[in-house]
């Protein structure tokens, strides 16, 4: 068979066959909706990385790889925790592969560096996990929109409100990572808290990677407060727990912490020193809530481990997009449609069980859980809730307007209200 | 590292018909590149450039590297300083681009006196040291001078505007300025202070009885290689309009490094083959395997193994051209 002979007859059976079955060959001409992963697979958060391209995969063989009849096609890159490669990789994802749209990072400066990138070439980019509150806030970008992420001090807002008056602390100290993630949730819960009435006795900064929090601990010990507050992620919060507990405070002043420093990722690796630890947050595995436990059931039945914030996040992200394509026929390509059906999407079947939207500025506003860390009766531990803070929204009670007419919570700038 | 610079196998006289074709060896090379944009994606454009940015970063590093026998290891935050400086002053400031390239690029001169200051008395691992301890607060003040610096979350801002939007226009005026930098860099090591400097880079002691100021001399190279890095910080502002600490982080000097020696220490042009190898590599080995790191590592072995003078030093053992050998 030549060439020509060859063009011929597959012209025909092609025709053919579109006559029987158009809506096959209708599919089939469809190119793959091509979804960009970024995370990071390597440097200093890596494990969580890896637990976010897990969530994102768990989601979509859970749908069979399959939206509006388009296969989906994962490319996922590794931003090795470091903004100058995850921007040469969202260039290499949206300008080399064609990617639809981006969606994942972890740490802030890698997902500010790729919104920067986006917001001049318009590919829509969601952010399950970068929590930086000016993304949805004072430096909105309209194709950046935080899809089932939450931004640093929604919930510690919650918490401070929580700590006043239900838990009934008048005066407490703070410790924290000295960077702009802990800068934020720690103003949150400062701001919520000192307007209530209560006190910041003294707020205490420490560098990324701390090893020995003995001088932290020794002043805490001396302070004269009704709880600690600590903002810690990974390793540190695994550290200043242990190390917090084996100075014997733990049971003698009382923990409240942001939510990542009791996530799964931290205290599937630690003991009982992290029991009673309470937190804020959207997602509690310990919910007894039938759809979150069967997320959970399955996740663990699959990947051996309790689902972290990372896990769940990419999942619900990458479920609350789809849904969106999946209105939209398919369409993936049409960025202003897929970007306006995104922000009008009420996710019903999230694993938090109930439903949730996005609010005008692209952040979702949920049922806030307050949690603590409790221990099942297989010896794991988890986050159960205990009180649930209904619609919270990223401004929690403020006018947004005036709320952004304050600056961004900062080292400098905690919100805290003068007595 | 004098053992670095006393690997390299001393040039040739130059002759002026060595230079005459020498000269239409880059020219033809220009135009090659000149005409690269019509038949690259967008994305390998976009990678062209770095190619272009990094090879100039790790041009300066040659000139101390390969001509003056001192290994810097402060050359990235030198890069970096002048990028955030870059982006301070259009983002933060609204000030107008060409003054903030002005002061970008005297900031990172400024810083490099500094450092030259410091440095030159020292030389070998000593020099490496306290380059790398130089650096190392550079990136420390930026991670911590966050009202100014951004902190961790760095400094961002629409720095393509107008033409710049373009990437073959970015592209073009990349090259025409990299291109520029890298016959200047060429000239000076040519020059007869560039003789002072490989001088010195054989033998410090010899010069200084033959009456040369040795600091004097390794403290004007040091200014004037930061010079060049401070450029490149300039072009590297402009392409990611975005800058943070890792750009001013050990691993950028580490890397700029790393690609002058992949190119072939003392070849100064050999530093563009470097970075658009180690370039390559990166990207395209971390679409297949999460180990690219390890990809990347096993590579610089095997070229100091099978390459010692880089690939420039490789290619001039297989293919013994005097085109090639006018490189130098």
């Amino acid at each position: 068979m030549d060439r020509r002979q060859f063009l011929k007859a597959s012209t025909a059976s092609l025709a053919a066959h579109g006559v029987t079955r158009p809506w096959v060959a209708a599919y089939a001409q469809a190119e793959p909706i091509r979804v960009g992963v970024l995370a990071p697979l390597t440097g200093v958060v890596a494990a969580g990385g890896r637990e976010m391209v897990e969530g994102t995969q768990f989601y979509f063989d859970s749908i069979s790889n399959q939206i509006a009849g388009r296969k989906v096609e994962l490319l996922v890159e590794d931003d090795a925790s470091n903004p100058d490669t995850a921007l040469q990789k969202a260039r290499k994802l949206v300008e080399q592969n064609n990617a639809h749209f981006l969606i994942g990072n972890l740490l802030a400066n890698t997902g500010l560096a790729v919104a920067n990138y986006v917001k001049e070439n318009g590919t829509p980019y969601f952010i399950p996990i970068i929590a930086a509150d000016d993304l949805t806030q004072r430096a909105r970008i309209k194709n950046v929109i935080r899809v089932a992420g939450y931004s640093a001090s929604a919930f510690t807002h919650p918490l401070g409100d929580y700590a006043y008056k239900k838990l009934g602390y008048k005066r407490i100290a703070t410790i924290s990572q000295d960077y702009s993630f802990g800068h934020e949730q720690c103003g949150g819960l400062c701001q919520v808290f000192t307007e209530s009435g209560g006190e910041i006795v003294q707020q205490f900064w420490h560098p990324l990677n701390t090893a020995d929090f003995s001088p932290y601990i020794g002043e805490i010990s001396n302070l004269k407060i009704d709880a600690l507050f600590m903002m810690e992620n990974g390793a540190d919060a695994t550290r200043l727990i242990q190390q917090f507990a084996s100075f014997g405070l733990k049971g003698q002043l009382p923990v409240i912490s942001a939510m990542n420093s009791t996530d799964q990722s931290v205290i599937r690796t630690l003991g009982a020193e992290c029991e009673g630890i309470v937190s804020a947050a959207h997602f509690a595995e310990g919910s007894d809530n039938p759809v979150t436990q069967k997320f959970v059931v399955d996740y663990t039945a699959k990947y051996g481990k309790i689902p972290s914030l990372f896990g769940f996040s990419m999942y619900s992200g990458s479920m609350w997009v789809s849904q969106a394509i999946e209105k939209l026929g398919g369409k993936v390509e049409d960025r202003d449609a897929l970007i306006t059906t995104v922000l009008g999407i009420e996710l019903t079947n999230s694993p938090l069980g109930k439903a949730i939207k996005l609010d005008s500025y692209g952040n979702p506003i949920y049922d806030v859980a307050v949690r603590k860390v409790t221990k099942r009766p297989d010896g794991k531990l988890w986050n159960v809730p205990i009180d649930i803070y209904a619609n919270v929204s990223q401004f929690w009670s403020y006018d947004p307007k005036t709320y952004m007419q304050q600056p961004t919570y900062s080292r400098s700038f905690q919100g805290i209200k003068k007595a | 590292m004098t053992t670095l610079g006393q690997a390299t196998p001393s040039p040739p006289a130059i002759s002026s018909g060595s230079r005459g074709r020498m000269l239409f060896v880059l020219s033809l090379l220009f135009a090659a590149l000149a005409v690269l944009p019509l038949g690259l994606s967008r994305y390998q454009l976009g990678l062209a450039t770095e190619m272009l940015i990094y090879g100039t970063l790790a041009m300066s590093i040659d000139i101390l590297a390969g001509f003056a026998g001192r290994t810097s290891l402060a050359h990235g935050a030198i890069f970096g300083v002048s990028a955030y400086v870059v982006v301070y002053v259009i983002s933060t400031l609204n000030l107008s681009p060409v003054l903030a390239i002005a002061l970008g690029v005297s900031a990172a001169t400024l810083l490099a006196a500094l450092f030259a200051l410091i440095a030159v008395r020292t030389s070998g691992v000593y020099f490496l040291l306290i380059t790398l301890a130089l650096g190392m607060i550079i990136w420390g003040i930026c991670l911590r001078w966050t009202d100014v610096t951004g902190g961790e979350n760095g400094l961002r801002g629409d720095l393509r505007v107008g033409i710049l939007r373009d990437p073959r226009a970015f592209y073009w005026i990349t090259l025409a300025v990299s291109g520029l930098l890298s016959l200047a860099m060429w000239r000076l090591v040519r020059s007869p202070f560039g003789l002072t400097l490989r001088g010195i880079r054989d033998s410090e002691s010899r010069m200084r009885s033959l009456g040369y100021n040795v600091q004097a001399h390794l403290f004007v190279g040091f200014v004037v290689s930061g010079f060049f890095a401070g450029a490149a910080g300039v072009l590297y502002a402009f392409f990611n309009s975005f800058v943070s600490p890792t750009t001013v982080a050990l691993a950028q000097s580490v890397q700029g490094l790393l690609m002058a020696i992949t190119g072939g220490i003392g070849t100064l042009f050999g530093s563009f083959i470097g970075s658009a190898a180690i370039l390559t590599l990166q990207n395209v080995v971390s679409s297949y395997t999460e180990r690219w790191q390890t990809a990347l590592g096993l590579t610089f072995i095997l070229v100091m193994i099978f390459a010692p003078h880089g690939l420039v030093g490789l290619l001039r053992s297989v293919l013994p051209s005097q085109a090639l050998r006018a490189g130098q």
